[in-house]
C-alpha cells in the first residue's frame, strides 16, 4: 500500500558512530553535533547556569572528546531514550569540567566546530523563563525545537530550489509566524490563488515538514524502538 | 534564522499530523478523542456545511490498522440503528491513511453520566437502551469486543449511543484469534486468553457496565465481582442479573445480550427476572411493590367501606 507521507527512516544514530568506516562515522557524529549542539549549549546556559563563553566552549569540548574517547557509543538503547543518555552525559562533563577548575574551559585542545553560538545566545537572550526548569524538559524542548527549526530550513531550501517559493511562503505565514485571524481565503486573495489551492499546497509542505522532521529523528534516536515512541510524542503518530 | 517561538513549535507538532483531505470536502476542526488505534477529529463538511467527526488511523503507515480501520468503516456502514452511530463517507488523506466520515455526536460518555445520574432507575434506563444496538449488531454477526463506557455515548435527550466498533469482528470471519484485544475489567476472560469468541463476550462486557451502574466501582479483573456486588446494597434481582451476565464460563452466562435487556426490562417493570428464582416472600413484596398504588386504593377503600358500616350500624 502506498503510503506517500511515511518517512524515510535511517539508521540510529548508535549504529552509525559505531560504523567500522571511519568516514561513515565523522559524518555520523557530524549530524549528531547537528542536532544536539544547540539544546544542549541552552542546557548548559540556563540549567548549568554558564556564561555563554563556557557554554560554548564546553559544548564543542563535549562533542571533541565525545568523538575522540567514543564514550556516547556505550550507550545502551534499553536504559533510557538516547537524548537523556546525552543530557547525562553532559551533565557529567560539566561536573567534571568544574572540578577541574576550568581544565576544558576556552577549549580543552578540542577541535573547533563550526556552529552558530551568536545565534544561540541570541534565542536564550529571548527565553522568557520563571525559575529554573526541569533538566530533562527542558532539553527535550530544545532539542525538539532545534529539530524543528533544520527542518524548516531544509523546506524553505527544498520549495525555492524547485521553484515553488510560495508553497512555503504561504506554510511560513499560517504556520510559523501566523497573523492572528488569518483563513485561506485570505491567503488565496494575496497570493492570487484559490482557497482549495491554498489548501492543497499547505498540506503539501506540511506533510513534506513531518518526513523529514521524522527522517532527522530517526538518525538522531538510538534506537528503532525509540524512535517509534519519540514519534508518538511528537506528532501522535505511530510508524 | 531565529529561533522558532514556543507557539510556533507548538503548532508545528500539531499540524505535522494535521489531517489534511485531498478535495478539500472537509476541514478538520479540532482533535476530540484519542484510543490506541486511532484519532478521532470535530471536522466541517464544507459541501453539506455541517459538522461531523472523521476518525483517522495513528499509524502512519500500517496496513493492519489500515484494514481494521477499513472494516469499521464497513461494519459501521451495515448496521443502521439509532444507537449506533451513522457512517456518512470513507476516503483516503494526502498521506495515503484511511479516513472514515460518522455523524457528530453530541453527549457525555457513559462514565461522565454516571457521576452526574445516581438515580439507579434513569441507569438501568441507559442501560436497557445500550443493549438494544449491540443486540442489533449481534443479529447481524457482529461482535462488539470492547464495550466498556468510554465507548457510549448518552445525549441530552437520554439517547445511548454505541460507539468505536474498531475491535468489532464478523463472526463469521473471526479472524484474529490468540491474539487478545479489549480492555481488561471488561473483557470476557475468553476473550482475555485469546480464545474464539461469541455474543458472549459483549454480555460479558455490558455485565461489567452493568456492575459499575450499581456499584460505582469499576470491575477489575482477578476480583470476585459476585462477593463484591453481596456486599452493596443492590436489591437481590439485579445482584443476580449482574452475577449471570458476568459468570465466568460463557454456557452459564445469558444466551445473548437480547435475553439479558429483557431481564433488566423485566426488573424495571416490576416482574420476575429470568437470574433469580424468588422466594414466596419476595414474591409478595415485589408485587406490593409494583401495585402498591393499586393495593393501597384497594385497601383505603375497604378501610372507607368498614369504617362507613360501622358507623351506620353505631
Amino acid at each position: 500500500m502506498d503510503h506517500p507521507g511515511f518517512p524515510a527512516t535511517r539508521l540510529s544514530v548508535i549504529e552509525r558512530i559505531r560504523d567500522a568506516n571511519p568516514e561513515a562515522r565523522r559524518e555520523a557524529f557530524g549530524d549528531l553535533v547537528e542536532g544536539y549542539w544547540k539544546p544542549l549549549y541552552k542546557y548548559l546556559r540556563i540549567t548549568w547556569r554558564l556564561d555563554s563563553e563556557d557554554a560554548r566552549d564546553l559544548t564543542q569540548a563535549f562533542f571533541a572528546d565525545a568523538f575522540q574517547k567514543s564514550w556516547l557509543e556505550r550507550f545502551e538503547p534499553g536504559k533510557a531514550r538516547f537524548r537523556t543518555f546525552v543530557r547525562m552525559c553532559a551533565d557529567r562533563f560539566a561536573m567534571n569540567a568544574r572540578q577541574s577548575a576550568g581544565r576544558l574551559k576556552r577549549g580543552g585542545g578540542a577541535q573547533t566546530v563550526s556552529l552558530d553560538f551568536d545565534g544561540a545566545e541570541r534565542e536564550v537572550l529571548a527565553l522568557h523563563r520563571s525559575g529554573q526548569p526541569e533538566p530533562e524538559e527542558f532539553f527535550h524542548q530544545e532539542f525538539v525545537r532545534s529539530l524543528f527549526e533544520k527542518t524548516v530550513e531544509e523546506l524553505r531550501s527544498e520549495y525555492a530550489a524547485s521553484g515553488r517559493a510560495v508553497h512555503f511562503t504561504l506554510f511560513e505565514k499560517y504556520d510559523l509566524v501566523p497573523v492572528e485571524g488569518v483563513s485561506y481565503a485570505q491567503l488565496a486573495r494575496e497570493f492570487n490563488l484559490t482557497p482549495t489551492q491554498v489548501t492543497n499546497y499547505l498540506a503539501q509542505v506540511r506533510r513534506r515538514f513531518r518526513e523529514r522532521a521524522l527522517s532527522t529523528l530517526s538518525g538522531l534516536c538510538g534506537s528503532e524502538q525509540e524512535f517509534r515512541r519519540e514519534a508518538r510524542e511528537l506528532f501522535g503518530v505511530e510508524i | 534564522m531565529t529561533g522558532l517561538s514556543d507557539a510556533a513549535v507548538s503548532r508545528l507538532k500539531k499540524v505535522g499530523n494535521w489531517p489534511e483531505f485531498p478535495t478539500g470536502r472537509y476541514s478538520a476542526l479540532q482533535e476530540i478523542g484519542r484510543g490506541g488505534m486511532g484519532t478521532i477529529y470535530l471536522a466541517r463538511d464544507e459541501e453539506l456545511g455541517r459538522e461531523v467527526a472523521i476518525k483517522i488511523p495513528n499509524a502512519l503507515a500500517s496496513s493492519v490498522m489500515d484494514r481494521r480501520l477499513h472494516s469499521e468503516a464497513r461494519a459501521l456502514a451495515s448496521l443502521e440503528h439509532p444507537g449506533i452511530v451513522p457512517i456518512h463517507d470513507a476516503g483516503r488523506l494526502a498521506d495515503g491513511r484511511i479516513f472514515y466520515v460518522m455523524k457528530r455526536v453530541e453527549g457525555r460518555t457513559l462514565d461522565d453520566h454516571l457521576q452526574q445520574v445516581t438515580d439507579i432507575g434513569e441507569r438501568l434506563r441507559v442501560f436497557e437502551r445500550l443493549c438494544d444496538p449491540v443486540a442489533f449488531a449481534h443479529a447481524r454477526g457482529i461482535v462488539h469486543r470492547d464495550l466498556k463506557p468510554e465507548n457510549v455515548m448518552v445525549g441530552a435527550f437520554g439517547e445511548v449511543m454505541v460507539m468505536d466498533w474498531g475491535l468489532a469482528t464478523n463472526l463469521s470471519e473471526q479472524s484474529d484469534t490468540g491474539s487478545v484485544i479489549g480492555t481488561r475489567g471488561f473483557m470476557a476472560p475468553e476473550q482475555a486468553r485469546g480464545e474464539p469468541i461469541d455474543e458472549r463476550a459483549d454480555v460479558y462486557a455490558l455485565g461489567a457496565i452493568l456492575f459499575l451502574l450499581l456499584t460505582d466501582v469499576p470491575p477489575s479483573s482477578g476480583r470476585d465481582t459476585a462477593s463484591a456486588l453481596a456486599q452493596r446494597q443492590v436489591p437481590r434481582a439485579l445482584k443476580a442479573i449482574c452475577a449471570k451476565a458476568l459468570a465466568p464460563d460463557p454456557q452459564t452466562r445469558y444466551r445473548s445480550v437480547k435475553a439479558l435487556g429483557e431481564d433488566v426490562a423485566r426488573y424495571r417493570a416490576g416482574s420476575a427476572v429470568e437470574a433469580h428464582r424468588e422466594t414466596f416472600v419476595e414474591k409478595v413484596a415485589r408485587v406490593g411493590r409494583a401495585y402498591r398504588t393499586a393495593i393501597l386504593l384497594v385497601l383505603g377503600y375497604i378501610i372507607m367501606r368498614t369504617l362507613v358500616a360501622l358507623l351506620a350500624g353505631w
